[in-house]
């Protein structure tokens, strides 16, 4: 099969600059070359393929819409379309570059001191050091304003008690973002691998995000010194800050994955034959199936576009975003199933990318904002009341 | 070290091919445009030389302004500056025409090494590079895997055919015409797209270079090739129709 050329029944392209364009291509190829022969074996074998993030690194995937200290400087949009390439290959992948730029680089550059930024970014830009971000809990998920971990003020340290879970590179970073109660107020620390009383250890039995690392941390007496607190990330509303980044990128990631979906069934269809030695194609129910996702796919292009020109402005929301994550997820999920369904027995076969999509696709409707959560925080944005009690 | 890349925009591997109403050329007008690929080589092979020895890396490109994109991807991938031949569009030159052209604009860049792909992948002639050699009254050598730069010399590997090789070593300033796969080419990095922004491209236009515009050469006629579906049946015994087969594989098919 020839490889990926994209999915735009629209002109979608005549959106986009050429540089813009260009910066996808680099992207789609760095997916066709290196991620797409090796992520079957990686899914199967529930590794994540890390011998290819100090090219990513080289390529200026990380931090990639992020100015300064060795981050590549991109728009919005071009950030995007990287994410859109990186999950055609697969949702872990692109999840550890999220992770890696929205939600550890973008935290120290925004809520860091000049000494953090300069020791930390350009390592994690290069892929030299690997970051991972803990918020979630074992009982606070949705609600992470609960979260029980502390962070003791003692003698100029910090000292941090509590536990992370569902942290995706957890293991194996050389660096955390954490964030924890100190003083009464939610507070984010930078905690290295090594320091004494923090551990890690990972998650096993995953039917999804096979090809990512996802594990707990735990925290029992870590000190921490202060110049490892996070000066500005006081407040829970840092931490969403961070998602809302994060989320960003998904919405532009899960277009990818059902760019994949639906070109897979759609050139499957076209070959696949049954009954009067006619290709499924040529069946008006598979037709409508096509028809459904091609029209949700473009759908969300151009929604995914216009958030990026916006956020480019300065002008996105997080209720914006938040649209555009719950839609994009909830439509390349639909596109997974159907693409299943058209694929017939081979549709459960790892074979084909499909049931890897679809399964991946599970947990990014969970993380970042499950579904449920993104429609109260758009719920909340047309009423004004807040739901989430 | 200089090197100086000359590299053509051609229609895209994956586009649709349909004759234009004229019969002369392809239509472009739905086409997709990328770099001529045994051209992507030739720039990888100088962006390779310019890491060992230093120097700079500049690209040469006759072609209309579409043809701006593949020089900026060039630029992306790191080539230092660029200069465009501009040509009107649909501009019907010939290899003597085009190498010509390159020849007259490469000569003010005075260049240590001018690489480019041995052939185009539209065309097919094999000729600009060397016709460009001829016109600049610089050695060359075509078909080219390797490149050892010596300084005052180049020591290349040559690709014959059946599996020979041959290495050749001239003098420089020279032109190397370069054969595609020879290298793995590398990803425009972000930050090099981002570069590319600032990076210079120097335009002329093809009249400032006095070449004559009228072409020694013109595609009168192109066509698909005609779909030819001849069955034969071979008759006989057995023994006779394996003789007649092997004869006519042997004489009138060739592949024997
Ligand atoms: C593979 C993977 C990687 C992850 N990586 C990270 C990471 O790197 N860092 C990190 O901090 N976290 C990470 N997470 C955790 C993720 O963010 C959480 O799983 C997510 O926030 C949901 O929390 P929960 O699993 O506790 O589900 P819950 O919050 O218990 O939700 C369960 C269900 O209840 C619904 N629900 C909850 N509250 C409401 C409400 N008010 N109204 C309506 N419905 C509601 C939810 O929508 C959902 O359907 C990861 C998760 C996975 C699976």
């Amino acid at each position: 099969m020839a490889g990926f050329r994209g999915v735009d029944y629209m002109m979608i392209d005549s959106l986009f600059s050429e540089e813009e364009l260009m910066v996808r291509q680099t992207a789609r190829a760095f997916v066709e070359d290196n991620v797409v022969p090796v992520i079957r074996g990686c899914y199967r074998d529930g590794v994540f393929p890390s011998h290819l993030i100090r090219q990513m690194g080289e390529l200026g995937f990380f931090g990639a819409n992020l100015e300064g200290y060795g981050c590549a400087g991109m728009s919005n949009v071009e950030y995007g379309l990287i994410m859109q390439e990186l999950e055609r290959g697969d949702s872990g992948v692109r999840s550890f570059v999220s992770v890696q730029g929205a939600l550890v680089m973008y935290p120290i550059l925004t809520y860091g001191s000049e000494e953090q930024k300069q020791r930390w970014l350009p390592k994690l830009a290069s892929g030299e050091a690997i970051g991972c971000f803990g918020l979630t809990e074992p009982g606070f998920g949705s609600n992470p304003g609960g979260m029980l971990t502390t962070a003791r003020s003692d003698g100029g340290d910090w000292v941090l008690n509590g536990e992370k879970t569902w942290i995706t590179n957890g293991s194996a970073a050389d660096l955390a973002v954490v964030f924890a109660r100190g003083d009464g107020r939610v507070r984010g620390f930078l905690v290295e691998k090594g320091t004494k009383g923090y551990s890690s250890s990972d998650i096993h039995g995953k039917l999804s995000m096979r090809a990512s690392v996802t594990s707990s941390l735990s925290f029992q007496d870590c000190r921490v010194p202060a110049e490892n607190a996070l000066p500005g990330a006081v407040g829970l509303k840092t931490a969403l800050s961070c998602l809302t980044q994060a989320r960003y990128g998904i919405g532009w990631g899960a277009i990818g994955a059902a760019m994949d979906c639906y070109e897979t069934a759609r050139q499957y269809a076209l070959v696949r034959k049954q009954f009067n030695d006619r290709p499924i194609a040529s069946h008006q129910l598979v037709q409508e199936k096509l028809a459904w996702m091609i029209t949700e796919i473009t759908k969300a292009q151009l929604l995914a576009v216009q958030v990026g020109r916006i956020k480019d402005g300065q002008r996105a929301e997080a209720a914006h975003i938040s649209m555009l994550k719950r839609n994009n997820v909830a439509i390349a999920l639909e596109c997974a199933r159907l693409s299943r369904d058209l694929l017939g027995a081979n549709g459960i076969m790892d074979e084909y990318p499909v049931m890897r999509h679809l399964a991946n696709l599970e947990t990014v409707k969970t993380y970042e904002g499950t579904d449920h959560i993104h429609a109260l925080i758009i719920g909340e944005r047309v009423t004004g009341i807040p739901a989430y009690c | 070290m200089r090197i100086l890349v000359a590299v053509k925009q051609v229609i895209g591997r994956d586009a649709p091919l349909r004759v234009n109403a004229a019969r002369t050329w392809v239509e472009e007008n739905d086409a997709t445009f990328e770099i001529n690929e045994p051209d992507a080589y030739a720039l990888e092979a100088a962006l390779q030389l310019k890491e060992k020895h230093g120097g700079e890396v500049a690209v040469l490109c006759a072609g209309p302004e579409r043809a701006a994109k593949t020089i900026r991807e060039a630029l992306a991938k790191g080539a230092d500056r660029a200069v465009h031949i501009e040509l009107p569009e649909a501009a019907a030159l010939d290899a003597l025409g085009t190498a010509s052209l390159l020849a007259r604009a490469a000569e003010a860049e005075k260049p240590d090494l001018v690489l480019t792909g041995l052939q185009s992948d539209d065309l097919g002639l094999g000729q600009t590079g060397v016709v460009m050699a001829e016109r600049m009254g610089l050695p060359h050598a075509t078909i080219i895997m390797e490149i050892d730069f010596r300084g005052a010399a180049v020591r290349v590997k040559r690709e014959l055919e059946g599996g020979w090789f041959q290495y050749v070593e001239m003098p420089v300033p020279a032109v190397l015409t370069i054969q595609s796969g020879i290298a793995k080419l590398r990803y425009a990095t972000l930050m090099g797209i981002k570069k590319a922004r600032s990076k210079e491209i120097k335009t002329l236009a093809a009249a400032d270079l006095g070449i004559p515009s009228h072409p020694a050469a013109v595609i009168e006629r192109l066509y698909m090739p005609p779909r030819a579906r001849q069955a034969q049946i071979v008759e006989g015994t057995p023994q006779e129709k394996a003789a007649r087969l092997v004869d006519k594989l042997r004489t009138e098919a060739r592949v024997l």
